[in-house]
This record gives C-alpha cells, sequence and structure tokens, in this order.
C-alpha cells in the first residue's frame, strides 16, 4: 500500500481519511479497500521513512489531526516505482497499479509505463528465446519456458488492451 | 543524392498518410509514419488489430500509394513512382507475404514457388534448387505436388514465404507469416527469418505473436495509425542462461 499512498500524496496534501477515500474512488470494487487502521499504520511508517511529512492541524473542540505531504525522498521513492519495469509473480497487479495511479501525478504517463513494460516483456522474450535454443532437446525445460512464453504473450495482449482503453 | 546523408537507408518514410474509403467514408488507417529502416535491420511491427500495420507494409512495398508523405528507397523517391515501375522494383528488390497468404491457385505448391523465381530471371536449375531447398527448410517437402486448395491455413502461409524468399530479396515485407502456424511451425519459420537476416536480408515482420517480434532486432508499435513506441529488443543478461536453471531464471524474468 505504501505506493498507493505515496501517489495519492504525489497529488496533493491529504488527512488519512481523505487517502482512504482516494483509493476507494480510484479502484472501487476491483480491489479489497484497507480499513483506515492499516492506513495510519502505513502512514505513520512513510513518515518515519522521511518519505512523507506529516503536520498537525489544530481544531477546535476536536483533537489535533495530521496533514500529511509527500517530501523530496518520497518524490524520488515514487518516480523509481514508475520507472522500473514491473516483474515478479505479482506483475499484472503491480503493473495495474501504477497505470492507474499515474493519473494524476507529473512523475509518469500511462503511454510511457505501458511502452517500458512492453519493451520489458519483449526483452524477457527474446531471453526466452534464446533459452529454449540452449534447451533443444531437453523437453521438461522446454515446457517450463513454453509455459512463460505463453504468459508473456498474455500479458502483452492485456498491455494492448490498457492502451486501448486508457490511452 | 543529397550530399548530407552518404549512405541513405533503405527505407526512409515521412510523414506517411493514408485513407481507405469505405462506402462513402474515408478511414484513416495511417495517421502521419515516420521510419527509417537501414539496410540489414530486422524489424517488427505490432499494435492491435485495425492499427494500420498492413497498410503501412503496402505503402512500404508500393502496394498502396501514400495520400500524404514521402517514401523513399535507397534514398530515390518512390511514393510517385508508377504501378510499372513500382512492379519491376518490387520485382528485383522485395520479397513481399500478404496477410492473406498469395498464392496462385492453379499451381502445385512446388510451382507457385518456382514460377516466382522464374519470373524474376533466375534460371531454371537454380530457381529447381531454391524451390527444393526452401520446401525442407518450411517442412512442407511432402506438399510439393498438392495445389494451394489442399492445404491448411498454416501451410499455404509457409508457401507464400517460400515465394516471397525463393528470389533472395533485398528486402522482406511479411505480414502475419506465422498467423495460423502452430508453436514448432513458427519456430522453424523464424529460423528461417533469422538465417535470412543473418545473410543480409533487411526484414519487415508485421506481428502479433511476442514470440516472432523478440526475434526482430527493433520493434515498433502502432497504435491507431502512429508510431507508439519504437524500440530496439535487447539482449538478455547473461544471468539468462540454462547454467542458473531454468526454473529459477524464468522466476527472475517474471
Ligand atoms: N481496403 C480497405 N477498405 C476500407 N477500409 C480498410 C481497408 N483496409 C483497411 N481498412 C481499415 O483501415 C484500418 C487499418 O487497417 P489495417 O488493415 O492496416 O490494420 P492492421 O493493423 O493490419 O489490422 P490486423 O491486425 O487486423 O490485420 C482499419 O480501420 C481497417 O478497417
Ligand atoms: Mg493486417
Amino acid at each position: 500500500m505504501r505506493h498507493q499512498l505515496l501517489a495519492l500524496l504525489a497529488r496533493q496534501p491529504a488527512y488519512g481519511y481523505e487517502l482512504k477515500q482516494g483509493l476507494e474512488q480510484t479502484f472501487g470494487a476491483a480491489y479489497p479497500q484497507p480499513n483506515i487502521g492499516q492506513i495510519y499504520v502505513t502512514l505513520s511508517r512513510l513518515e518515519k521513512s522521511g518519505l512523507i511529512r506529516g503536520t498537525e492541524v489544530t481544531q477546535e473542540g476536536r483533537p489535533d489531526k495530521k496533514v500529511y505531504e509527500i517530501t523530496e525522498k518520497g518524490t524520488e521513492e515514487l518516480a523509481g516505482w514508475f520507472e522500473a519495469p514491473t516483474e515478479g509473480p505479482r506483475v499484472r497487479d503491480e503493473f495495474f497499479m501504477k497505470l492507474i495511479l499515474a493519473e494524476g501525478t507529473d512523475l509518469a504517463d500511462q503511454l510511457t509505463l505501458i511502452n517500458n513494460q512492453r519493451r520489458h516483456c519483449l526483452n524477457t522474450m527474446r531471453g526466452l528465446n534464446k533459452l529454449a535454443a540452449t534447451e533443444r532437446g531437453n523437453r521438461t525445460s522446454l515446457l517450463l519456458i513454453e509455459g512463460a512464453v505463453l504468459h508473456l504473450q498474455a500479458d502483452l495482449d492485456w498491455l494492448e488492451r490498457c492502451q486501448e482503453e486508457l490511452t | 543524392m543529397t550530399g548530407a546523408e552518404p549512405t541513405p537507408p533503405l527505407l526512409a518514410a515521412h510523414a506517411l498518410v493514408r485513407s481507405h474509403l469505405s462506402g462513402s467514408t474515408l478511414i484513416p488507417a495511417v495517421r502521419g509514419i515516420s521510419l527509417r529502416i537501414d539496410r540489414g535491420e530486422f524489424v517488427a511491427v505490432t499494435g492491435p488489430s485495425g492499427a494500420g500495420k498492413s497498410t503501412l507494409l503496402h505503402l512500404l512495398g508500393g502496394l498502396l500509394r501514400p495520400d500524404e508523405g514521402e517514401l523513399r528507397l535507397d534514398g530515390r523517391r518512390v511514393d510517385r513512382l508508377r504501378e510499372a515501375a513500382w512492379a519491376r522494383l518490387r520485382r528485383r528488390h522485395y520479397g513481399i507475404v500478404f496477410q492473406s497468404g498469395n498464392l496462385l491457385s492453379d499451381f502445385s505448391v512446388a510451382d507457385n514457388i518456382e514460377l516466382t523465381a522464374l519470373l524474376a530471371g533466375m534460371s531454371g536449375r537454380t530457381a529447381r534448387e531454391r524451390r527444393q531447398e526452401l520446401l525442407e527448410d518450411l517442412a512442407l517437402a511432402h506438399k510439393a505436388t498438392a495445389g494451394p486448395g489442399e492445404l491448411s491455413g498454416g501451410e499455404r502461409q509457409r508457401v507464400a514465404l517460400a515465394r516471397a524468399l525463393v528470389n533472395r530479396p533485398q528486402l522482406l515485407l511479411a505480414d502475419e507469416p506465422t498467423g495460423n502456424l502452430d508453436s514448432r511451425s513458427t519456430r522453424d519459420v523464424l529460423a528461417l527469418l533469422s538465417r535470412y537476416h543473418q545473410q543480409g536480408t533487411t526484414i519487415v515482420l508485421v506481428t502479433h505473436d511476442a514470440r516472432a517480434a523478440s526475434t526482430a532486432d527493433r520493434v515498433v508499435s502502432l497504435f491507431d495509425g502512429r508510431i507508439a513506441d519504437d524500440a530496439r529488443v535487447e539482449e538478455p543478461p547473461d544471468a539468462w542462461s540454462s547454467a542458473n536453471g531454468v526454473r529459477d531464471v524464468i522466476d527472475f524474468g517474471g
């Protein structure tokens, strides 16, 4: 959730409950929504790492509350997240987060994200081609590679769909 | 010849625009594409259905004329040439595989390939040799005497590819040549393309298949009649070796 919160704060400073609303508006029913407790825990960790800064705001007749803003270090962290190609077992989820959260920040645009991810998939595919050539004759390896090839193809087809819908 | 550019690219497209007339409406298919392809490059063109890939390929091969823009072949302006001149250019320099797998329906597989070579002025003997070699490379030898009507979609495509390659063209334009192929035939076709590329053929390959696209050195992504991205495909890092265990490498790559 760290990057989601950072991305929302990159748009504008916000209170904890506003971030909760922001996540709900951005992802709707597509993702399970964190409760407010989880959000405050994450915020305090982000603050400890210097990625965001909280300022107490005094309110009459009510307890003080904190407004959070992203720091320079936080912006750098977020820009790095956007820039790095996404990989690993949750590649689609994480890439999708980037794609959706990029809107409204000045740190990344959706077409660039899609292009970078496509490049990454194609380079990986190139690696699989090469691997398949060296493993010729090894049926077990080849089947494993074939599975990875089909996954990548699905990822690329899905990127195309994202491009059609979002850009 | 311009003095500024000593070796012009094999193909240089500048701001190409082309629409298709459908009934009474004009459908924009290519909306301003500039592209430079150097001799010896292997370029894949990808993009969703309707993005303009086939239209672009037809423009590059002179099978369609641009509404606007310029096309140069070897530095020479060709977008205004007449059909006869284009036909000559294509015979001499191009091999073209159409998305539909263009074959002569009244001739056998072998004759389809051989006739193309003879028409380009190859001797009978060389044409026969080249035909045989390609039939074997593409696992089609057993279909040599069959007619196009007796072929599967994938077989037709491979024959169309053989026809396009039999003259050893400088430039191969291929539209989805692996579109109907199973995994093994795809691998055969890609291996053949790589071999021709290594021998110097310049290739422009339109494809939806990521494996095919990543065989190229450069991938141009079309979207809505424009270029959305144009990138080199990078060689995998050394970590990508089976010495590290195939399973681990694949994990590493996602
Ligand atoms: N002969 C034609 N007459 C009318 N419209 C056409 C014609 N050829 C193509 N089009 C239209 O032009 C656009 C681009 O078509 P094109 O065939 O270049 O796409 P493509 O990228 O090759 O698609 P696919 O992946 O489906 O082959 C599409 O909207 C298509 O409907
Ligand atoms: Mg097409």
